[in-house]
Formats: structure tokens, C-alpha cells, sequence
């Protein structure tokens, strides 16, 4: 089979499979090259399928807004596998009077976005949602958020992409990428040079290493964070949920059960062993934290714990760009831990900005050469 | 060794068989039929079986089921079933109340 594509995608995670369909959609022949032997391994399959808008940075709002308004409803449809959206609203939960602040801060730049995002007390939280304790005394209300489910959601745009003739190849890191005549051109692996006339990182934090190969960086970090999924229990609510004090996130799925997330405070020190393995504390704390907020869950069961890496950016918002310094070149890394709600409308996007040189949402504000030393 | 990274090798239609609907997986009951379509769907390692239907992510955590999913994917394209990963194990190894995990003396002096 040729090696020749008019586009090469670095990684197999929701962005590139998502930019992958769309892509191939437009009619563009595309191979997606994936360095380990799972189609999503990364991020991707590890996150807490929230699909938000409130609580997100003013730069990324517009691509969460239009992807839930224009692409989330008809996924499902879309792709022929159930991604399991559900469109209930988003909870973020408060219980003392700084937490109220911070609540009322991120609704307020929400909310001059155009965003439909309210403060509401406790007796009106505990009448969308009567699990919660008396504890919780505030929250920022958005009926318009939801969730999914990461895994359908991330292989459905595999499958579907595999369909319309994107080639996928497993076990195929790139370490380099080689301009040929001052244009990106070639991709390489330890198995065989790949050729096309556009390549787009989305790599996850390991995007820093390929783009350095050829001079571009992105300053971001690797952040481990964990997660943890109850067996299934009967339907007790359909919100997204989260809370000011960060202590956990989730919902519950269709399927029955409860997935969380959580921090523990040690995130940005957890060890590395190479793969992301969850810690000995984190499932703890967190479930102390669930149950500070829902008395009803002490008793259900914890099937199974794990972790994943974000990939942290300097400003905690994505890298969505050209690189015109390497013409060819395209980037879309850098989600900090926010980058699964807003994928189909980043993939859509992003197959619009290379297939067309431009897009439907402006994504000037999240270019790769904004970040600039403090004086 | 044949490798099935190339995930647009041709591993021909999807022909049922008089034994799909026997259970494979019976903490989610999924079948081998189910099974056996999202091999053609592309998804080619156990990993990638769990996360799309939930065979193995049950109670039991796949630890019935993982051998049965790994041999049908070996099968279904031709290759040696050592040559294929089992699923990712994960704690806790048997299913623990939450306030029994979360049940630990955090003294904050
Ligand atoms: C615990 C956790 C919870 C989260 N919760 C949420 C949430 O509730 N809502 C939300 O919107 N987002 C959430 N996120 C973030 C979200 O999961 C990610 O932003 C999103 O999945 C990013 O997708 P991606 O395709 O960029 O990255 P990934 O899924 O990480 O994909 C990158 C791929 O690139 C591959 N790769 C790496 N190096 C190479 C190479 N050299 N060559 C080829 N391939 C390579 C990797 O193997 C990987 O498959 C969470 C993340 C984590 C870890």
C-alpha cells in the first residue's frame, strides 16, 4: 500500500480520529499512526466523559458551545455506535462562602459569553438533584451541559473513519518529522517513512517531542490524574457534576454505573512508572470526597480504579493551529485535561483548517506562538 | 508473524455463525456474534473489544471472560492468540464499598 496520504495524523486519541473522519469525509485520503497497540489508549479512554461549557476558558467556550449545539445531539446517529450523550446539565457544587465565590466568578465570565449558566441555592440543587447532603449550599447551574461516554465516543470515530478508508496503523511511534524544500513532508518511525502534503500532531503531551524535531515547541507538562467506576447501580440522576473545591467529578452512566475523578493534592508530584498507574491514595480520598456529598453512594461498590495523563498547558487551554514556520505543519495538543466535550467540534474544525485554510470557529486565540515571557 | 497493525488489512466479510448468540461475557451478556462484528468494526486487541462493548468490565472484571475474547479475536484474523495482550488489570481486585476504600484516618495537625 502507498505511504503517500495528502494528510498523515500523529496519534490515535478522539482528536486525531475525530479530524481523521471529518477529513476523510471531505474526501481526503488520510493515515492515522498510532504508537502503541490500542486505537484511544491515552487520555481518551481514561477521562471523565464530561461534555461542558461552564467553567471553560472564554478562548475555548466558542468551540464547546457550537460542538454541543451542532454535533454532540446527532453523534450517535452519526457514527452508528451509541456514545451515550445526555444533554441533563451541569452541577458545580459549593459549600462554604469561598466557594461561592469562585462559583460566581467562573458564571459571570460565562454568562458574558452568551452562556445559559445561573447561581442557584440549595433547596432549588437538591430539587434537580435530592442525593445531594445539606452540606452543599451553592452551585452553578448549566442546563445545556452533559456528558458521554469516552470510549464509544473516541473507537466510534474510529470505526467510522476506518470505513471511509483512513488507513490506521497500531505500534507506529513517530520520532521525527523531516521537511523536504522548507514544506513538513515526511513522518517518521522505526518501521517505515511516511509521506504527505500536511501532517497534524495530536499526540497528547508527547506531541513537545515530535514538534521538536522540527524547532516548534508547545510548553506544556504532563499531569497524572485518576478516576474510579462503580459497579452499576439503578438510575439515581443524569447531571454532570463537579464541585469548586475540586474534590471530585462524574455522573452516571447509562449503563448503570458511577464514574468519578478525583485528585488527592499530590497530582503534579505523582511518579511516573512510565504507564499511568493509578496511586495508593487517590481512589481513597476521592470516595471520601463523593460521600461527603452523596451519603447514598457509601455503600456502592468500587469495581475498578485508573489514571491518565493530561497533557497541562502553560494557560491550561489547548494548541489548535497552523504552523506556518513549517508550512504543512498542523497542532492540536495541549487540551489540559478539558479536550473530550470539545473533540468533535475541534476534529470538525481542524479538517476545515486543513482541508479548506480556514475555519467555522476562530481559532486564532488558541494559536501555538501566544505564549510570551512575562516582560 | 503476521501483524495486525495495519488496521485496513482485509480479514473478509463478517459471515454469522450458528453459535453468535451464546453468551461470551456474562457479567454484561454480550454474545459471541457482538463480539465477532466489532472485530470487523476494526476493533483488532482486547482492549479495544472492552471499551466498545463492556465485555470484561463487569463484576467479574473479565477474568471469565478474557481467554473466550482473546481466542475469538485470534480467530477471527488469523493470528496466534499469544500474540495478542490481555486487557489492562486494575485495582481493586475484588469490588470494595466506598466507605470502606475511602475509610482511612487522615489527621490534617
Ligand atoms: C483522568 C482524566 C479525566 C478527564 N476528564 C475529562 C472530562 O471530563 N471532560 C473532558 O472534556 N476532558 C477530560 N479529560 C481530557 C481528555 O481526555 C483529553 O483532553 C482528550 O482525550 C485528548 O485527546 P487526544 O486525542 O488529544 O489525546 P490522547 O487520547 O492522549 O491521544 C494521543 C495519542 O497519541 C499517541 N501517541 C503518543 N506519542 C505518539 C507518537 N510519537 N507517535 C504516534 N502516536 C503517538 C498516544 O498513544 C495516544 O493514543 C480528562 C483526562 C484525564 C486523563
Amino acid at each position: 500500500m502507498s505511504k503517500y496520504n495528502d494528510v498523515i495524523i500523529i496519534g490515535g486519541g478522539i482528536i486525531g480520529n475525530a479530524t481523521a473522519y471529518y477529513l476523510a469525509k471531505k474526501g481526503l485520503s488520510v493515515t492515522v499512526l498510532e504508537a502503541s497497540k490500542d486505537i484511544g489508549i491515552g487520555g481518551s479512554s481514561r477521562n471523565g466523559g464530561g461534555v461542558r461549557q461552564s467553567g471553560r476558558d472564554t478562548r475555548e467556550l466558542p468551540l464547546a458551545m457550537w460542538g454541543i449545539k451542532n454535533l454532540w445531539p446527532g453523534l450517535s446517529e452519526e457514527l452508528g455506535v451509541d456514545v451515550e450523550y445526555t444533554q441533563k446539565g451541569n452541577l458545580r457544587l459549593g459549600k462554604t462562602a469561598a466557594h461561592q465565590k469562585i462559583l460566581q466568578g467562573l458564571t459571570d465570565k460565562a454568562v458574558s459569553c452568551g452562556l445559559d449558566v445561573r447561581m442557584i441555592n440549595g433547596d432549588e440543587i437538591r430539587a434537580i438533584n435530592p442525593y445531594l447532603s445539606d452540606e452543599v449550599t451553592c452551585a452553578s447551574w448549566c442546563p445545556t451541559d452533559g456528558h458521554a461516554n469516552p470510549l464509544t465516543a473516541t473507537l466510534g470515530y474510529y470505526k467510522k473513519a476506518r470505513e471511509l478508508g483512513v488507513r490506521f496503523i497500531t505500534e507506529s511511534p513517530c520520532f521525527e518529522l523531516r521537511k523536504i524544500k522548507g514544506v513538513i513532508r515526511q513522518v517518521v518511525t522505526p518501521d517505515a517513512i511516511y509521506e504527505a502534503d500536511k501532517v497534524l500532531v495530536a499526540a497528547g503531551f508527547d506531541s513537545r517531542k515530535i514538534l521538536a524535531t522540527v524547532g516548534i515547541d508547545v510548553p506544556m507538562m504532563p499531569l497524572k490524574m485518576e478516576c474510579l467506576v462503580t459497579e452499576a447501580e439503578p438510575p439515581m440522576f443524569l447531571q454532570m457534576l463537579g464541585t469548586a473545591d475540586a474534590d471530585f467529578y462524574g455522573h452516571q452512566s447509562k449503563h448503570g454505573s458511577f464514574v468519578f475523578g478525583g485528585s488527592s493534592g499530590f497530582e503534579h508530584l505523582n511518579k511516573d512508572n512510565g504507564s499511568p498507574i493509578s496511586s495508593s491514595i487517590g481512589a481513597s480520598c476521592t470516595c471520601r470526597g463523593i460521600i461527603k456529598y452523596f451519603p447514598a453512594l457509601a455503600d456502592a461498590k468500587i469495581v475498578r480504579a485508573w489514571a491518565g495523563w493530561l497533557d497541562d498547558c502553560a494557560d491550561h487551554v489547548p494548541v489548535i493551529s497552523p504552523v506556518e514556520e513549517v508550512p504543512g505543519l498542523y497542532i492540536a495538543c495541549a487540551f489540559s485535561g478539558h479536550g473530550f466535550g470539545i473533540a468533535p467540534a475541534v476534529g470538525y474544525n481542524v479538517a476545515e483548517m486543513i482541508a479548506d485554510g480556514h475555519s467555522t470557529i476562530d481559532l486564532s486565540a488558541l494559536r501555538y506562538d501566544r505564549f510570551k515571557p512575562k516582560q | 508473524m503476521k501483524s495486525i497493525n495495519d488496521r485496513s488489512q482485509d480479514i473478509g466479510p463478517f459471515v454469522s455463525q450458528t453459535d453468535d448468540a451464546i453468551i461470551i461475557c456474562r457479567c454484561e451478556e454480550i454474545t459471541k456474534g457482538e463480539i465477532r462484528q466489532a472485530i470487523h468494526d476494526g476493533m483488532f486487541t482486547v482492549n479495544e473489544i472492552r471499551r466498545y462493548l463492556r465485555a470484561g468490565m463487569g463484576l467479574c472484571q473479565g477474568q471469565t471472560c478474557g481467554k473466550l475474547v482473546k481466542n475469538l479475536i485470534a480467530r477471527e484474523l488469523n493470528v496466534i492468540p499469544d500474540q495478542l495482550d490481555p486487557a489492562t488489570s486494575r485495582s481493586p481486585m475484588r469490588p470494595v464499598e466506598m466507605k470502606v476504600l475511602g475509610n482511612e484516618e487522615v489527621s490534617h495537625v
